[in-house]
């Protein structure tokens, strides 16, 4: 299974490779594409809504509503109702899109299982949705899925009366079936968007916004699609014949036509059965789960760094509970908690320049602590040889590392390149323990742990706490997202970075400025 | 800043998704009916008979049983299924026995079957049994009917209208 999901992860990331060239890792679709659901989530509620002001309940004014829509003020109405329609094809499409790429990259399971399980019942609300909404034009297709749907609901055989009769014919057909059906239509994407909300609660900076490009873009392809294919009603409804060839949107009702051929109760035990599956994937089989980060109440002050940075609300803070003059502490949801261990990254006690006591932070991973780290690095950096050597930090779901070890060159794995603090690359090149430092890991955009990379880069920039003291000669720091397809040019960015640092004058410690925001060292 | 290809690139990826949005949101076509046939629709709810007639409780049954309970007859809920046929041409189309709804078996029998059949002239008949009778049926209606293609012909069945509606 690992092995299959490795070679799935790589033909995702051998995709997705070609939309980061066009539109750069920040904008790649592929890594929003929850956020694009989003979006196309409130494109749909906007357009539905001025929709809404000129639909008309009733058998035959719906449609002619929807005929003055698509043809009369076909300049603005037409076009929200062809927005209403794209978009909402566009939200099955990200959301199958995102369903499976989370599953193929691993992250539905331990304690990311939340946001699989309610992502669940996310996919029978939007086809609700969808379903609902072509029912309302009251056409031909719209005549289909009435009969089709409510036969499939009968073969539950919960109702006291065959619910399909309603469909008989035209007289027995009701106007106030469409106000139902209105209400309905109404109702359910406002329990979509509460799902969403709940599906979204265990991850902290959730992106809901597509980036403003990418948002630009999406919503100028569907406007243009709008202009040249509009969305339009076929024939009225007509229960005195039977619709024969029907134009389909096959996103949300691929599988009506399986009613002709698999009976109605096999498909609910499929539908329901395989919902129950879905939902139950992150137990089937569990994943093994590291030991949670814990927290050194000696070492804590409170700052909370670690509760901003961390990507799963693991983190929190409450009132102190020993009696030092600190207000707060934080405490640790080891439910919540993958193990990637950003917390110790952004803890300021996580510190290889302790030197005189042991190296404990004020929150720390049991499986891979700081003080080991400290003490892997410096073995590994004693043994480099020559004037380019390099320590390569990586992650265990990012690039193969073993392969760049060498005389001058080591690789030490991370839980996430997020847990190496800024201070370790400041002490090993400032203590000329190493030439240089090498930052690799998941592609920028997509990390496994959501955040490790870009709170990395954003350390190493000072644009977030904890810094990279401004002493650290940058150019002696080199970074390669190289995701899992990029081995090969990762080897050789290693190489011209190694040939970068030769060239370099020696590295001289500056004297300490008189102020400033370093963070001072401990001893 | 994006370079010129990326826009290119941007450009292509944007319109194959649209490509693709616009196509499958509502082709290739789907046949759901074969446009020459014609169908008969049959669908209605009724409740056969009860299964057994209601017995009058002896004086002294009646005595074992609590004041507010001692109702004179004892009325088994349980109905009978209804026997249904359908003939098209002489040819018998359909025939089921439909049990009664409910976990007790005391609700309506339910009918609700579809037929594709050549349009033109035929004669349908249909038949009806929801009493214990051995033989014969309780209600039957014979028509001769003229379906064109794509046609949606009802049989209905209401006893309060004369029994067969055929729509």
């Amino acid at each position: 299974m690992s092995g299959l999901r490795t070679v799935a992860k790589a033909a995702f990331e051998s995709v997705e490779n070609f939309f980061d060239r066009a539109f750069g890792p920040e904008l790649n679709p592929m890594h929003q594409l929850g956020a694009l659901g989003w979006f196309f989530y409130w494109i749909v509620i906007v357009s539905g809504v001025y929709l809404y002001i000129f639909f008309d309940t009733g058998i035959h004014q719906a449609y002619e509503s929807l005929e003055y829509i698509t043809n009369v003020q076909w300049y603005a109405a037409g076009v929200m109702r062809s927005l209403h329609r794209y978009a909402s094809d566009a939200l099955i499409i990200v959301m199958i899109l995102h369903l499976v790429r989370e599953f193929v990259m691993d992250r539905y399971r331990g304690a990311r299982w939340f946001s699989w399980f309610t992502g669940v019942p996310l996919l029978w609300f939007v086809f609700a949705c969808g379903i609902t909404g072509y029912w309302m034009v009251w056409d031909v297709l719209a005549q289909y899925i009435a009969i089709t749907t409510t036969e499939w609901l009968d073969t539950l055989g919960i109702f006291g009366e065959t619910i399909a009769r309603n469909f008989l014919n035209p007289d027995i057909l009701s106007g106030r079936f469409f106000t139902l059906m209105v209400f309905i239509h109404i109702a359910v994407p406002l329990f979509l968007l509460l799902a969403m909300w709940i599906h979204i609660q265990r991850q902290n900076y959730a992106k809901v916004n597509p980036p403003k490009g990418l948002a630009i873009g999406t919503l100028g392809m569907l406007l243009v699609l709008s202009f040249i294919k509009p969305a339009v009603s076929q024939p009225p409804a007509d229960l005195s014949i039977v619709p024969a060839v029907i134009d389909l949107d096959w996103f949300y009702l691929a599988a009506y036509p399986l009613l002709d051929i698999i009976p109605g109760l096999t498909m609910w035990a499929i539908a329901v059965g395989g919902s129950l599956l879905l939902a139950l994937l992150p137990w089937l089989p569990p994943r093994r789960r590291e030991a949670a980060a814990v927290v050194d109440l000696d070492n804590c002050n409170g700052c909370g760094r670690c509760v901003d940075d961390c990507p799963f609300t693991a983190v929190i803070l409450q009132q102190r509970t020993d009696d030092t003059a600190f207000s707060e502490e934080a405490i640790v949801n080891s439910s919540l908690c993958t193990s990637c261990g950003i917390c110790v990254g952004a803890c300021p006690t996580s510190t290889p320049f302790r030197r005189t006591s042991e190296l404990v932070p004020g929150i720390d991973l049991p499986d891979q602590g700081m003080q080991a780290l400290r003490d892997d690095v410096l073995a590994a950096a004693a043994k480099l040889s020559g004037e380019t050597r390099v320590i390569v930090f990586g992650c265990k779901n990012g690039p193969d590392l073993q392969r760049l070890n060498g005389p001058a060159v080591a690789a030490m794995e991370l839980q996430c390149i997020g847990m190496l603090p800024p201070s370790f690359v400041d002490f090993l090149i400032t203590r000329h323990h190493v030439d240089g430092i090498f930052l690799t890991g998941c592609t920028l955009g997509d990390c496994h742990n959501r955040l490790g990379n870009k709170w990395t880069e954003q350390r190493l920039a000072g644009e977030r706490d904890p810094y990279l003291r401004e002493r650290v000669p940058r150019e002696r720091i080199g970074k390669f997202w190289a995701g899992l397809t990029h081995n090969k040019r990762l080897s050789q960015e290693v190489a011209a970075f190694q040939e970068r640092i030769k060239g370099l004058p020696p590295y001289h410690r500056p004297s300490r400025k008189p102020s400033g925001q370093q963070p001072a060292e401990s001893s | 800043m994006a370079s010129i290809f990326q826009y290119i690139g941007q450009a292509i990826a944007y319109t194959l998704f649209a490509v693709f949005v616009g196509y499958f949101a509502t082709k290739p076509a789907y046949t759901n009916f074969p446009p020459d046939k014609a169908q008969i629709k049959l669908s209605f709810g009724h409740a056969g008979e009860h299964a057994t007639e209601c017995r009058r409780l002896t004086q002294e049954e009646l005595n074992q049983l609590a004041p507010n309970m001692r109702r004179p007859l004892d009325c088994p809920r349980g109905r009978l299924p209804v026997l249904i046929e359908l003939e098209l041409d002489g040819e018998l189309l359909y025939s089921e026995a439909l049990p009664p709804s409910g976990l007790a078996g005391d609700g309506v029998s339910t009918a609700y079957k579809t037929f594709a059949v050549d349009p033109g002239q035929h004669q349908l008949v249909a038949r009806l049994r929801d009493s214990n009778r051995t033989e014969g049926f309780d209600y039957e209606k014979t028509s001769e009917i003229t379906l064109s293609p794509q046609q949606n012909f009802v049989v209905d069945f209401h006893p309060s209208r004369d029994g067969f509606l055929f729509l």
